[in-house]
């Protein structure tokens, strides 16, 4: 079995603005967020990589009516970024309007900043990328 | 492999919050069903039960035992399935499995939910727990959020603009409301118009209020028995020929297929080749309408109509009464509404009215085969349950 990389260590990473993946020794896929088998071809044998944070926005939404984990926090965007190592990841974007999003936000290139997550929402586990519009 | 019939089956009205149990509506849709098919409680040989969330809704593990002690099922095996939105599905599907295997003979198996009693924070907070818990729910993604993301990256793909898109997906929600408002079942029982739908509040952007379905509270229960069962009790025996289940991950693990949701097609194509079917041979379809948008790419990976095409045959009438191939009949979750561990077995009420000729008002002339599809979360769990006159 190859390198392993665990939900813990995963979200350390994030905490310290770092995006991890595991490249697969079989088949060079990227799988992101972790997970045990190749996402692509379902092998057990992957080495721990350091991705960019580089990617595009797939899809997104405004969410309006949230869950208790952001409520009071008004209308914000969900994003579904596509790295540039493969794997989609889902995450939240700063510097975009979310009462404002339309279908142009997708292909947009993004790249992830940890940092500008507020302390108060960055909890001790929970944590999500966040990710800026590039230029 | 011996066949399978339903015989009888039951339904609660769905509603919004109401003061009865979950045991309490099983127990009601059960006893509906049993009755249907002239047997006893004492004849049940084992009991399944479809439902997700009694533990939040009222503080009830275990529920299916405390059903099957009310109901006074002597001692028989019961079991509890959490297959979201699919739950029930999921049970009929494994009741199939144990009559067919010769093991069972008699099985009561159904579904419940008090969705509606948790209240409309408490619901979308136990929802978003159908996402990844540890990648995707730290983004604050909700349910409804997950289709609204399915429903741009369709836009996108298929080069639609949006409004072109809401309109197709407001044309859904009319067309399920025309049939719901005929079902004295349905939880939602008033018409709609575009117009209704685009001035409802925006949930998620593309979608709002009414393209949702609702949080609602119910039961549905059938029985199953073995063929040479079934004769002996009724000369309108319903079989199941063909059934089918798979499973994915969450949203990102589907990425190489989005928006297609790939394991209902790894799922339906098992159904329809046990039952020797095509999509065009299917008279009638009780489908997945979580969202209007879920219809439309129901409609499109069940085989029934092209890929991207899926709101513009719903738009020219294809999927009501008189067209291609009916859908929904019952009004659908959109409309009937969607008390999450009971859809299943709702789509396979509806199905077995329809294929006997029970279905009045909203009756598909000459249905001989009918298809169920449901879906739990995004894709995560998909059963599909093809049925046909005895």
């Amino acid at each position: 079995m190859g390198e392993q990389l665990g939900v813990k260590e995963y979200r350390l990473a994030l905490r310290e603005n770092k995006l991890s993946g595991l490249k697969c020794k079989t088949c060079g896929f990227v799988t992101a967020p972790p997970r045990l088998a190749c996402r692509q071809c379902g092998a057990t044998d992957s080495e721990v990589v350091v991705l960019s944070g580089k990617g595009k926005i797939v899809t997104f939404t405004t969410v309006f009516i949230p869950p208790e984990n952001h409520r009071g926090q008004g209308p914000y965007l969900v994003v579904v970024v596509e790295l540039e190592e493969g794997p989609w990841i889902m995450g939240n974007i700063q510097g975009a309007d979310p009462e404002k999003s339309t279908l142009d936000l997708i292909g947009k290139a993004v790249y992830m900043n940890n940092d500008l997550i507020p302390n108060d929402r960055k909890p001790p586990e929970d944590i999500a990328p966040m990710f800026v519009l590039s230029g | 492999m011996r066949k399978v019939a339903v015989v009888g089956v039951g339904q609660t009205v769905f509603s919004g919050a109401q003061s009865r149990t979950n045991t309490e509506l099983f127990s009601e849709a059960a006893m509906d069903a049993l009755n249907m098919a002239n047997l006893k409680n004492r004849d049940v040989q084992a009991l399944l039960v479809g439902n997700v969330l009694a533990d939040y809704e009222e503080g009830q593990q275990i529920a299916q035992t405390f059903i099957a002690e009310n109901l006074g099922l002597s001692n028989v095996p019961a079991n509890i399935y959490d297959g979201a939105c699919a739950s029930s599905s999921v049970t009929i599907i494994d009741a199939f499995i144990w009559i067919t295997s010769g093991l069972y003979d008699v099985v009561l198996v159904g579904g419940m939910e008090k969705a509606a009693s948790m209240g409309t924070h408490l619901a979308t907070q136990t929802y978003a727990m159908y996402a990844d818990r540890f990648y995707d729910y730290p983004t604050g993604i909700t349910f409804p959020g997950i289709f609204a993301m399915l429903a741009n990256l369709y836009a996108k793909k298929y080069n639609m603009p949006i409004e072109k898109l809401k309109e197709q997906m407001a044309l859904v929600s009319v067309k399920a409301h025309k049939f719901g408002a005929l079902n004295p079942k349905a939880h939602l029982q008033r018409e709609l118009t575009v117009e209704k739908v685009f001035r409802s509040p925006v949930v998620c952007q593309p979608l709002n209020v009414y393209d949702c379905c609702p949080f609602s509270d119910g039961a549905a229960v059938v029985v199953m028995t073995s063929e040479e069962i079934a004769r002996k009790l009724t000369d309108k025996p319903v079989f199941i020929t063909g059934v089918g289940q798979a499973s994915s991950g969450g949203f990102t693990c589907q990425q190489a297929y989005l928006p297609r949701l790939i394991a209902r097609e790894v799922s339906v194509s098992k159904a329809y080749k046990m039952a020797g079917v095509k999509p065009q041979d299917i008279d009638v379809c009780e489908l997945h309408d979580s969202f209007s948008i879920a219809e439309m790419l129901a409609l499109e990976s069940l085989g029934l109509f092209e890929y991207g095409t899926g709101g513009a045959a719903s738009a020219r009438g294809e999927t009501q009464l008189g067209g291609k191939v009916v859908v929904n009949p019952s009004g659908g979750l959109k409309s009937k509404g969607h008390p999450v561990g009971a859809t299943g077995a709702a789509q396979v009420y509806e199905i077995f009215k329809q294929l006997r000729g029970e279905s009045g008002a909203t009756q598909v002339e000459g249905a001989k085969i009918g298809l169920t599809d449901a879906m739990g979360a995004c894709g995560n769990i998909n059963c599909n349950i093809i049925m046909e006159r005895g």
